[in-house]
């Protein structure tokens, strides 16, 4: 089917819009691709808008997937600020807003998460932040700095590496938790209390099953943060960080497939062929794991753009990959491949009290996710051993003076 | 500005001035280079950036980290040159600088 003059139409110019887009020109496709997104800048980084860029190490221009030029020189008409209305499948038309409308050969939806919001009395006031976007950020960074509080509301990735950034800068950080631990849906126990502890050794402080009644502000600004114990805690800005919702309602509303994501197959295809889906925004098949999962990360969102790209221009489609996602927190740098479903055990391997080890999450002696931390020996390995399906010895996993290739080899 | 030639596994040659304070893995994400997939976007997690830097330039490339030594142990078709490119900042002194890429990044 590949159709190398097709017009292809993006919406969505993120980090997986903005990859296919790319993908698209490397694998040969020639017909015109229309790039539409509502933030005002072109395609960039997000994951650094938590680390790096926070505290000052990266700029704008160092985040850019691609220098602006490149759009023009490679025939992309990004249209940036706009926003779609509506897709008409008969028509294969967008509205658009503004700007009238645009017609598509193929269209790939690639409309991303936003953030959940929370609904508390005071969730409007000034300085409630999230953080999504290069301007989210930029918010956060000016409520940072020595003397000032932040209240975070949600311990996981995000919350947990806006505190480390905020103690860098010098600010006082608290983290608020519904649940009875950090990182509750998406890391183990192990892995949680070993990033509390190494949290609260720099600094920052933790509230744990603590629900939240409101936010109390003066002038139209956040002052405080209500705890449904009826305590009250004094901050000058609050991070709303749990948890995002796909923006799938245009794929809905035209009557695609959805199921908490827009439900796409291998060839991130959504329920009609000339309409792809990519990125956060898709619920997508897990082979691995015998089952479809919304994912969000940028190694998922480049996947999916290489499937999409390949579908398009009849390239070669990309290797299948585990899953993999990662976080950096201090000096720590935590990979995580594949997904504990179904696992039975864990084993890990490593010292902890070092900040240098593993979990592996096993079916059996089969391995389905490994978190590793400040071990890169034992991500690479156990990402290649859940992608090959190899079974390990427990006992030699186990034992950390026998090297993870020699695990590996079995 | 420096110039730097990418060169593909299958030999397509790519000459293009990168911004002196990127990585050479930017330089080549920048350009819509293929062969570097950076799915870490330069954050040193996931050797997808490996590249074979001639012996010639090993003094002004500069020394591997650890992590990226452990990293790169793990990638395919790794040899004595292979680098992060990720792990490398353009400066002016690496005008003319020749990288190859491995016949896979995965």
């Amino acid at each position: 089917m590949a159709d190398p003059k097709a017009k292809v139409v993006i919406l969505g110019a993120g980090h997986a819009g903005g990859s296919a887009a790319a993908f698209l020109r490397q694998y040969g496709h020639e017909g015109p691709i229309v790039l539409i997104g509502d933030e005002p800048i072109a395609p960039y980084q997000r994951p650094p808008l938590s680390k790096a860029w926070l505290k000052g190490e990266a700029d704008a221009s160092s985040l850019a997937l691609k220098d602006d030029a490149w759009y023009a020189e490679n025939d992309c008409d990004l249209r940036l600020g706009v926003t779609a209305l509506s897709i008409n499948r008969g028509s294969k038309t967008v509205l658009l807003s503004p700007g009238g409308a645009v017609t598509y050969d193929y269209l790939i939806i690639a409309t991303g998460a936003r953030a959940r919001k929370l609904p508390i009395p005071g969730a409007d006031l000034d300085g409630v932040l999230e953080l999504r976007t290069a301007a989210d950020a930029e918010q956060l960074k000016g409520a940072l700095g020595p003397g000032k509080r932040l209240a975070i509301i949600g311990g996981g990735y995000i919350g947990l590496e806006a505190a480390a950034s905020a103690r860098a800068l010098g600010a006082w950080a608290l983290i608020i938790e519904r649940e009875s631990r950090i990182l509750a849906r998406v890391a183990c126990k192990e892995l949680s209390s070993f990033f509390q502890d190494y949290h609260q050794a720099r600094g920052v402080n933790f509230e744990l099953s603590a629900g939240v009644d409101a936010l109390e502000g003066e002038d139209g600004k956040v002052r405080r943060v209500k705890l449904s114990d009826g305590r009250v805690i004094q901050c000058d800005a609050v991070l709303v960080g749990v948890g995002a919702l796909p923006n799938e309602e245009l794929a809905r509303d035209a009557g695609l497939d959805c199921a908490n994501g827009v439900v796409v197959d291998l060839q991130a295809r959504t329920s009609d062929p000339s309409v792809f889906a990519i990125g956060d925004v898709t619920h997508r098949p897990l082979p691995l794991y015998d089952r479809q999962f919304r994912l969000e990360s940028v190694p998922n969102a480049l996947e999916q753009a290489k499937q999409v790209a390949s579908a398009i221009t009849g390239h070669a489609p990309p290797n299948p990959e585990a899953p993999w996602f990662w976080s950096d927190q201090y000096d720590l740098k935590l990979q995580i491949a594949g997904i504990p479903f179904d696992a039975d055990s864990i084993i890990i391997r490593g010292d902890r009290a070092a900040a240098r080890f593993a979990i592996f999450h096993l079916k059996g002696d089969q391995v389905q996710a490994v978190e590793a931390v400040n071990a890169p020996p034992e991500f690479m390995m156990g990402k290649s051993l859940i992608l090959n399906r190899k079974p390990v010895s427990r006992e030699r996993l186990a034992d950390s003076s026998i090297s993870m290739k020699e695990v590996a080899a079995g | 500005m420096a110039k730097i030639t990418y060169i593909e596994h299958d030999g397509t040659e790519h000459t293009v001035d990168v911004k002196t304070g990127l990585s050479v893995m930017e330089g080549a994400i920048k350009h819509n280079i293929p062969g570097i997939d950076a799915d870490c976007g330069g954050a040193c997690a996931c050797a997808t950036c490996h590249v074979y830097v001639d012996e010639a330039w090993a003094s002004k490339t500069g020394e591997k980290s650890a992590m990226e030594e452990s990293m790169l142990d793990f990638a395919e078709n790794v040899e004595p040159s292979s680098r992060l490119s990720c792990q490398i900042k353009v400066t002016d002194e690496l005008e003319g600088l020749t990288v190859r890429m491995p016949e896979s990044q995965h």
